[in-house]
């Protein structure tokens, strides 16, 4: 189908270059985490999936949802922050598997919770954008993605910036290299800890508005988006955006071409065989250099 | 120490109250008989759940205030104890369990869907429990040889063949290409093998058969096929989030196709969320409120729905007419069989032969009922902008003319 119709592929790499920014966002966040913390998050997509639950309600009041990606940041960053101080301050130095459990069961209940303050009912939010066509109509791009990948660049961007400019950026990255030295010279890294968890959830809180725009939403579909950015991470290691954006897109582009190619109810699959297949090579090639080093 | 020991008391006082007030429940007291369910209140049917228990209460009060059931000269009210089961297929067979053998049901109705009535049905069949289920559609509840089982619904399978038919017969009487998208979950994929056997039946082609995965909200992909290979028909089945998620993104990657045709259009509330992108979608639907069936307790289905919207504050989806019309269907049977005993209810079960408001019911020998045909309405817009949903098919309760082929995009 892809060799019948060559349109097909530029489609595919488009989609899947826009849908891979969104959800380098989410893993950046993430990776985050993840550097500073050596927390695992499994309540990342909930907290994607609240963020969309903002931009749907300012929508449903009549405000333009695209708002939301201001908004729901703000709202968010607190609820970070209020997460960190009920539960994961006191997991953070523990062991990886600790915190796992903790944000898994943070993920339950935000699952829950959203079940019954929201209802079951799967929802969206119209941005009314339109459509841009490329190619003699033959490449259409919604014009909600279009504005998802922007405002995903932008946010990245500014983050970036932040993190080198800022004191609080310097300080997490200190931490993130050695918390203790980090400690030691006078950086309150509980305050660095609060402020990255924070920082992750505002992040998740942008992601959530733009796919209540371009996508629907719902209580229990919190799961998919934790996954994904956990491999986008895996494969782009930790402290690393342009990775993070490359392997983003990368598997953006390769889960559209899986689904042309093998088709549809192989999507997800071949994407756990493209880890699989990733982890089994970065340990090959890092046996070989421990042989090397002996 | 001493609040745990407060929780612990309070906590185990509400076990004590609990358990004595279930213990006095069992089958029929007094003058009450008491139904079990399992609905799901929470998790991820919860919407669906509630429309379902809706439509049981609904029920319930309309036949209890006009006269109950009459059992061997004797007057009855109908009662029912719903339990929880979290939207989950173990907890809703752990709860049939405790309804019948701790609380001592003798009589079930259906939880919502029919991944959790499948759990349930092997349960109510080794306690020989008659239930009736008004949610669950899948072929496989009906070639299992259960004797207990009876659904008011019609099943998956001729959820959208009906579409397919109606294709052939705008082309006329010749095949054309189909394209279906099917979410991977047992309910879809019945109706799926459904489309399949009218494509046979009526010489047509399927040029693309996705399967859509359970955490679906991206079928981008299938659509740059559809745009590609210009089908007469598309198909898409993925409950609420499938046919949301169809309509907006075909709406925004403009894919111009003669007929498209879903489920779960009803719950999804389509013209509500998408407005006129909606418009000219074909939805496959158990029951419509304009059907001119009719019954004693509710009328007719117009009645039906500003009844319930008086009750509930909304209009009736056809998940909660059918849980309704449930509940006649166990009232009629208990009268003709006239005994509590649960051997002559359940023949009395086969038996049925009536018209509901919800539309006529017999069930075959598997379960299923096999005198209601599904119906397909259109959803139709004004240059205003209101939606409405209106019956197209089968001909003989047509509301409006079928708007086919739907208009190209760029001439909306």
């Amino acid at each position: 189908m892809v060799f019948q119709y060559p349109m097909i592929s530029v489609q595919a790499c488009l989609d899947g270059i826009l849908l891979g920014i969104l959800f380098a966002l989410i893993a950046y966040g993430m990776a985050l985490q993840w550097g500073v913390m050596n927390i695992i998050n499994i309540a990342q997509g909930d907290l994607v999936i609240l963020g969309g639950y903002i931009a749907y309600f300012m929508y449903l009041y009549g405000i333009h949802p695209a708002w939301g990606v201001i908004v729901a940041p703000v709202i968010m960053y607190f609820v970070g922050i209020a997460i960190y101080k009920l539960v994961i301050n006191k997991v953070v130095d523990r062991d990886l598997f600790i915190s796992i459990l903790a944000t898994f069961g943070i993920s339950i209940l935000f699952m829950q919770l959203m079940n019954f303050a929201f209802g079951a009912d799967v929802v969206l939010a119209n941005s009314d954008y339109g459509t841009t066509m490329l190619f003699n109509n033959n490449v259409v791009l919604p014009n909600s993605k279009i504005f998802s990948a922007f405002i995903s660049i932008l946010f990245a961007i500014c983050l970036v910036i932040y993190m080198k400019k800022s004191k609080l950026g310097r300080a997490i990255r200190a931490t993130a290299q050695n918390a203790r030295a980090a400690k030691i010279l006078g950086v309150d890294t509980e305050k660095v800890y609060a402020a990255t968890f924070g920082i992750n959830a505002a992040l998740c809180g942008v992601a959530g508005a733009l796919i209540s725009i371009t996508f629907t939403i719902h209580p229990y579909m919190g799961l998919p988006y934790t996954i994904r950015s956990f491999m986008i991470v895996i494969v782009a290691g930790l402290g690393n955006l342009p990775g993070v954006a490359m392997s983003g897109m990368g598997l953006g582009v390769f889960e559209e071409f899986a689904d042309y190619i093998l088709g549809t109810e192989f999507r997800i699959g071949s994407v756990f065989l493209l880890l699989v297949l990733i982890l089994i090579y970065r340990r090959f090639k890092l046996s070989r250099k421990r042989e090397y080093l002996k | 120490m001493r609040l745990n020991k407060i929780i612990l008391s309070f906590v185990s006082a509400l076990v004590i109250l609990f358990s004595t007030s279930v213990a006095s429940f069992a089958k029929v007291v007094g003058d009450k008989i008491i139904l079990g369910a399992a609905i799901s209140l929470t998790g991820k049917y919860s919407s669906n759940g509630v429309h379902t228990q809706n439509g049981y209460n609904m029920a319930v009060d309309r036949i209890n205030s006009m006269g109950g059931v009459k059992v061997g000269g004797k007057t009855y009210k109908f009662d029912i104890i719903y339990y929880d089961d979290e939207s989950n297929p173990k907890r809703a067979a752990q709860l049939a369990e405790r309804l019948i053998s701790q609380d001592g049901v003798e009589f079930m109705l259906g939880p919502y869907s029919s991944g959790l009535t499948k759990a349930i049905a092997p349960v109510t069949e080794k306690y020989g429990v008659p239930m009736v289920e008004a949610n669950g559609a899948s072929r496989s509840l009906f070639t299992k040889g259960y004797k207990y089982l009876f659904a008011v619904l019609a099943p998956a399978n001729l959820y959208l063949d009906v579409a397919i038919d109606l294709a052939v017969e705008k082309n006329n009487g010749k095949g054309v290409t189909v394209a279906m998208a099917f979410e991977q979950d047992a309910f879809s994929q019945d109706v799926r093998l459904g489309v399949l056997d009218a494509i046979k039946r009526t010489g047509s082609k399927k040029v693309i058969d996705d399967k859509l995965p359970k955490e679906l909200n991206d079928m981008a992909a299938t659509l740059v096929k559809v745009k590609q290979m210009k089908p007469d028909v598309l198909v898409v089945s993925g409950h609420t989030k499938g046919a949301l998620t169809a309509i907006r993104q075909i709406s925004e990657m403009k894919v111009d196709v003669p007929m498209l045709a879903m489920t779960h259009c009803d719950a999804a509330k389509l013209s509500k969320q998408h407005g006129k992108n909606s418009q000219y979608a074909l939805c496959a639907s158990q029951w419509h409120k304009t059907l001119t069936y009719k019954d004693d307790f509710f009328k007719d289905g117009m009645t039906y729905d500003a009844d319930f919207t008086k009750e509930f504050g909304y209009a009736p989806p056809y998940q909660a007419a059918e849980s309704s019309a449930a509940l006649l269907v166990f009232k009629d049977a208990f009268e003709r069989a006239n005994s509590f005993d649960q051997k002559k209810v359940r023949d009395a079960l086969a038996a049925t032969n009536m018209q509901t408001f919800y539309g006529n019911i017999k069930f075959a020998p598997g379960g299923q009922n096999v005198d209601k045909p599904m119906v397909l309405f259109q959803v139709m817009c004004d240059d205003a902008g209101k939606c409405e949903n209106k019956v197209v098919a089968p001909t003989k309760w047509a509301s409006a003319k079928l708007i086919h082929p739907i208009p190209s995009w760029s001439k909306r």
